[in-house]
């Protein structure tokens, strides 16, 4: 299998395009945090330790849902060694949450349990063993409520109420309507409907969530904690502290991945440690068991998708009608947003002129759902994928032809108005075709090999409600060094060392040269936090800006000194000099200790960046949600087990317009981690829940993909489209979470391919495939792949 | 009152006399009476293998290992890995420069596994070394990259110079 591009001409001129338009920006260099995590020297949340620390354990409520009548702590007060006990009462009883209309958390529960594992009291003890006791001897009453665990029961009128606020259930809904669906549907050759579901899956990150709580007696608050949005943890503490933010430090220490399992926002476990503190006048720490992190919320929602899809005979999509219904379980979290995701980009990377939609998210006795890698366009684009081909056959159509034909273009508008700037989705389907061999496998292969596509679209971070924008500070050093310092946090993905690359690049210094700042709300400037694919295009561009600004005023200096134009030096190397008389220049070292010793000046840059995007009316789901879109098209071959049903994966082909890779190692790390998570989600990950009970909170039960689930190197290929965003900071744009969108859909296809089972429910598991292939035989049907056309 | 029980330990080479419960693991002895906090706590049942260390050469998950067990035996963490600050181990080079260290909270462990297994089979199969790394879990590369750097490691430590991959 040829691993090399086939385009050698254009990959070869791209490289050296690279080469000389930039020095830094475009290589596969390594992590910078890599050293110290290859030697064990970066702290985690759970390495850091303060002296006279305490141990924090929460108290859960056994039960799905019930009224708290009466919590007993005295006994757990009584014994040696723990130092304080918290209730709901401790606390000033505000609810929490992201969006005014969605506040429904509590730090600690104070009426009502609403799911198992909800936290009721909380513990601090000179250890963990000693806190585990003492939650043991809290002694809690409870009136059992009647509960629901389906969404779609919990829709019906006399259902089990979860939240006052919330009529039937509903935590929120999305309804949209653009073009004109009824006569898109009118003016259609074919009609297909199909339901498809998808199951709970977990963030799966291994570093469980952790933190350390300090009260000291000025009434000032420090959490040191494993965030990836630290101030949305920072703002939502205030908030059910009911106290202001001012008063709150939060520290950001090394991640152990984030995928929004938690550590996007304020948990029961934060407020408990500060608390505890605030009662103990020690520090708190507390951290999860892998039971608990499984147990809790923050999974992905579990959809029921409706979509019905009108078109001609000759391919051309012409109308869709979607209803979802989410099982959000008993809290909102990020739902509200969650629901208006899918529909927004239901038709994204096709053109599609007609969208109606309608979401609903559901309350039900179950943990609570949120945002994970992808959001829900992974499940959205399962549904949309995976029927595409449904009708690429119904059509006799090739499935990368109906593609082609619908692909948008860079320039358009969706019904819904995100603006395409760029966007490479026709030569991503052109390039994963033949990185694939799809045309020498397509309906070519052995029984029980099959190969198939999925595509899909993210955006490149969101203009929320709330504080969108993100900032970075540069300052210079003596010593030619440069400190950057950001609010966003690194998780693993590398933002330490992409946004640090743009620094050196604009400054002209090396990579080493820039130290990347850890987000201390105390230091570094407010920012939204590390999700939605936001950090590298948001404030990547910030850090340009400040980088820019700071190169500016050294430019000022050193034309003074050098006798010549600002706009006619090059910053590059560590040097600075003319561009052209490049022997005329000085060391940037130099430079600083010009402008600091001798003028007296302090060379610090600044750059913010906000996206000039209209808000989104959310009313009405119309607006440009995001400044840039990537698209990506991802083929996957599979063998199917006639006799298990246990499908493997042997290979995956992916192409993804990225805009510019600004380091392609790290992007290609992204899109392969991804992906194999969405090989997860399509094959095995399922959490069980029986009556709101987790039956497989641990990673002995709950399956992820291990290396012997993944296919040979050979035949593992990623692709970067570039197509440079004329917003993106060096044309850059979100790289990672969208190239795995399509993968779930392109898993569940080739499956049909090898075996001529269609699976419209995940995971597409032994199970179901035997399931398909017995029912088959007794129709006397081959695999699909058997059948030409 | 609790039972302690007296236990010498060798870490990274260095001897230490510890009185410690006798239930405490491996691992929280080595976190928290030692402060060597490069094996990490996850899963707490021999399900991820962020907590690995090296007995004797061959990879234990810590947190299911008494610390009484490992009594006068060698013990190996990520921490005693490297020469010096300047002179990683090949395979702590490899991981760090071939994008094999994402969040990293998977890599102390995988390392040290790697080390044993390459110390058997200094020339695996990419299979072999799937196999071998298989009581790992990594939430965030997909794998393959830390098998690139298992093998780019293998074959700079065979002598056979760094090229590697594809
Ligand atoms: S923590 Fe020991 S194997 Fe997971
Ligand atoms: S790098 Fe994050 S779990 Fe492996």
């Amino acid at each position: 299998m040829p691993r090399r591009a086939r385009w050698p001409g254009r990959e070869h001129r791209l490289a050296i395009e690279t080469m000389q338009e930039h020095s830094i920006i475009g290589r596969p260099v390594p992590k910078k945090d890599a050293w110290l995590k290859a030697t064990g020297e970066a702290k985690y949340a759970d390495d850091h330790s303060l002296p006279g620390m305490l141990y924090g354990k929460l108290l859960r409520s056994p039960h799905p849902h019930a009224r708290i009548l009466h919590i007993d702590t005295s006994k757990a007060e009584r014994l040696p060694g723990v130092r304080a006990v918290a209730t709901g009462k401790d606390f000033p009883g505000i609810k929490y949450g992201n969006l005014p209309q969605t506040r429904d958390y509590l730090p600690l529960a104070l009426e009502k349990v609403r799911y198992i594992g909800d936290e009721v009291a909380a513990v601090a003890a000179i250890d963990e063993d000693m806190a585990e006791e003492a939650l043991d001897l809290i002694q809690v009453e409870y009136e059992i409520l009647p509960a629901v665990f389906d969404p779609e029961e919990a829709m019906q009128p006399g259902a089990p109420q979860l939240h006052d606020h919330a009529p039937d259930n509903i935590s929120s809904q999305s309804a949209f309507h653009f073009g004109d669906a009824d006569r898109g549907f009118a003016d259609s050759d074919l009609i297909q409907e199909d339901i498809f579901e998808t199951q709970p899956v977990k963030q799966g990150m291994l570093e469980p969530h952790a933190c350390i709580g300090l009260w000291d007696n000025t009434g000032k608050i420090t959490l040191w904690a494993s965030k990836q949005s630290p101030y949305v943890v920072w703002r939502q503490l205030a908030m059910g502290l009911g106290i202001e933010p001012g008063k709150i430090r939060l520290v950001q220490t090394y991640i152990g991945g984030g995928f929004s399992g938690g550590k996007q926002e304020a948990m029961p476990m934060d407020f408990c440690a500060v608390l505890l503190s605030k009662k103990s006048g020690r520090p708190v720490k507390f951290v999860h068991t892998m039971d608990e992190v499984l147990t809790i919320g923050h999974l992905r929602h579990p959809i029921k998708i409706w979509l019905k899809t009108g078109i001609k005979k000759d391919g051309t999509l012409l109308a869709q009608h979607c209803k979802i219904i989410a099982n959000g379980g008993a809290y909102s979290s990020i739902g509200q947003l969650s629901m208006y995701i899918p529909g927004a980009m239901l038709n994204l990377p096709y053109r599609l002129p007609n969208v109606k939609y309608e979401a609903y998210r559901i309350y039900t006795n179950n943990g609570f759902c949120g945002a994970m890698r992808g959001h829900t366009l992974p499940q959205i684009c399962f549904a949309r994928d995976s029927q595409l081909d449904i009708i690429a056959a119904k059509l006799g159509v090739d499935p990368i032809e109906i593609r082609l034909k619908n692909a948008a273009q860079p320039g358009e508008v969706t019904p819904n108005g995100f603006r395409l700037t760029t966007f490479g989705f026709t030569e991503c389907l052109q390039r994963v075709v033949e990185a694939s061999q799809w045309r020498e496998k397509h309906g070519k292969l052995p029984r029980y090999r099959g190969i198939g596509i999925g595509c899909g679209s993210l955006v490149s971070g969101a203009r929320l409600m709330g504080h969108s924008s993100s900032t970075a500070e540069i300052k210079v050093q003596e010593d030619g060094t440069v400190l950057l310092v950001t609010g966003s946090t690194d998780v693993g993905q590398g933002a330490d060392t992409v946004l640090s690359m743009i620094a050196a690049e604009v400054l002209g210094v090396q990579l080493d040269d820039v130290r990347f700042a850890m987000v201390d709300t105390d230091i570094t400037p407010v920012d939204p936090g590390t999700f939605s694919s936001r950090v590298t295009f948001w404030t990547g561009n910030a850090v340009k800006l400040a980088a820019e600004d700071a190169r500016r005023q050294l430019a000022e200096i050193a034309a003074q000194k050098l006798e010549a134009n600002p706009e006619d030096l090059i910053f590059r190397d560590r040097q600075v000099y003319l561009r052209q008389q490049p022997q005329r220049g000085l060391s940037f070292g130099e430079l600083v200790r010009l402008a600091e010793y001798r003028l007296g000046r302090i060379i610090m840059g600044k750059g913010s960046y906000t996206s000039g995007e209209e808000l989104i009316d959310f009313r009405t789901g119309y607006g440009n949600m995001s400044p840039a879109y990537t698209p990506s098209a991802c083929v996957v071959e599979v063998e199917v087990d006639p006799e298990t049903g246990q499908v493997t994966v042997t290979g995956i082909w992916g192409a993804h317009d990225c805009g510019f890779p600004l380091n392609p190692m790290l992007v290609r790390g992204q899109v392969l981690g991804a992906s194999v998570m969405c090989i997860g989600q399509a094959l095995y990950e399922n959490l069980i829940r029986t009556q709101g009970k987790v039956m497989n909170p641990s990673f002995r039960d709950y399956k992820m993909p291990l290396a012997t689930d993944v296919p040979k190197l050979a035949n593992v290929e990623h692709i970067n489209i570039i197509t440079r965003d004329p917003s993106g900071p060096f044309g850059a744009k979100e790289a990672g979470e969208g190239a795995a969108t399509g993968v779930i859909a392109a898993v569940a296809n080739a499956v049909y391919h090898a075996t001529g089972v269609r699976i419209k429910s995940l995971p597409i598991s032994p199970g179901k495939v035997l399931f398909g292939l017995k029912e088959m035989q007794g129709k006397g049907n081959k695999p699909a792949n058997l059948v030409k056309g | 009152m609790k039972h302690l029980l007296p236990v010498s330990l060798r870490v990274n080479g260095e001897p230490y006399d510890l009185l410690i419960p006798p239930w405490r693991t491996l691992l929280e002895v080595l976190r928290e009476n030692l402060s060597l906090t490069g094996a990490k706590r996850s899963c707490q049942e021999g399900q991820c293998g962020t907590c690995t260390v090296l007995i004797d050469r061959k990879p234990i998950n810590s947190c299911l290992y008494l610390a009484v067990e490992a009594q006068d035996k060698e013990i190996l963490t990520i921490e005693g890995l490297a020469r010096s600050a300047e002179v990683l181990h090949p395979l702590q080079r490899a991981f760090a420069e071939r994008g094999a260290i994402q969040c990293g909270f998977c890599t102390p462990g995988l390392i040290l596994a790697a080390k044993a297994f390459l110390e058997e089979n200094p020339n695996p199969s990419e299979d072999e070394i799937r196999r071998a790394v298989v009581g790992h879990l990594c939430r965030c590369t997909g794998y393959f990259q830390i098998i690139e750097a298992i093998l780019a490691a293998a074959r700079e430590m065979a002598g056979k110079g760094a090229q590697v991959g594809h």
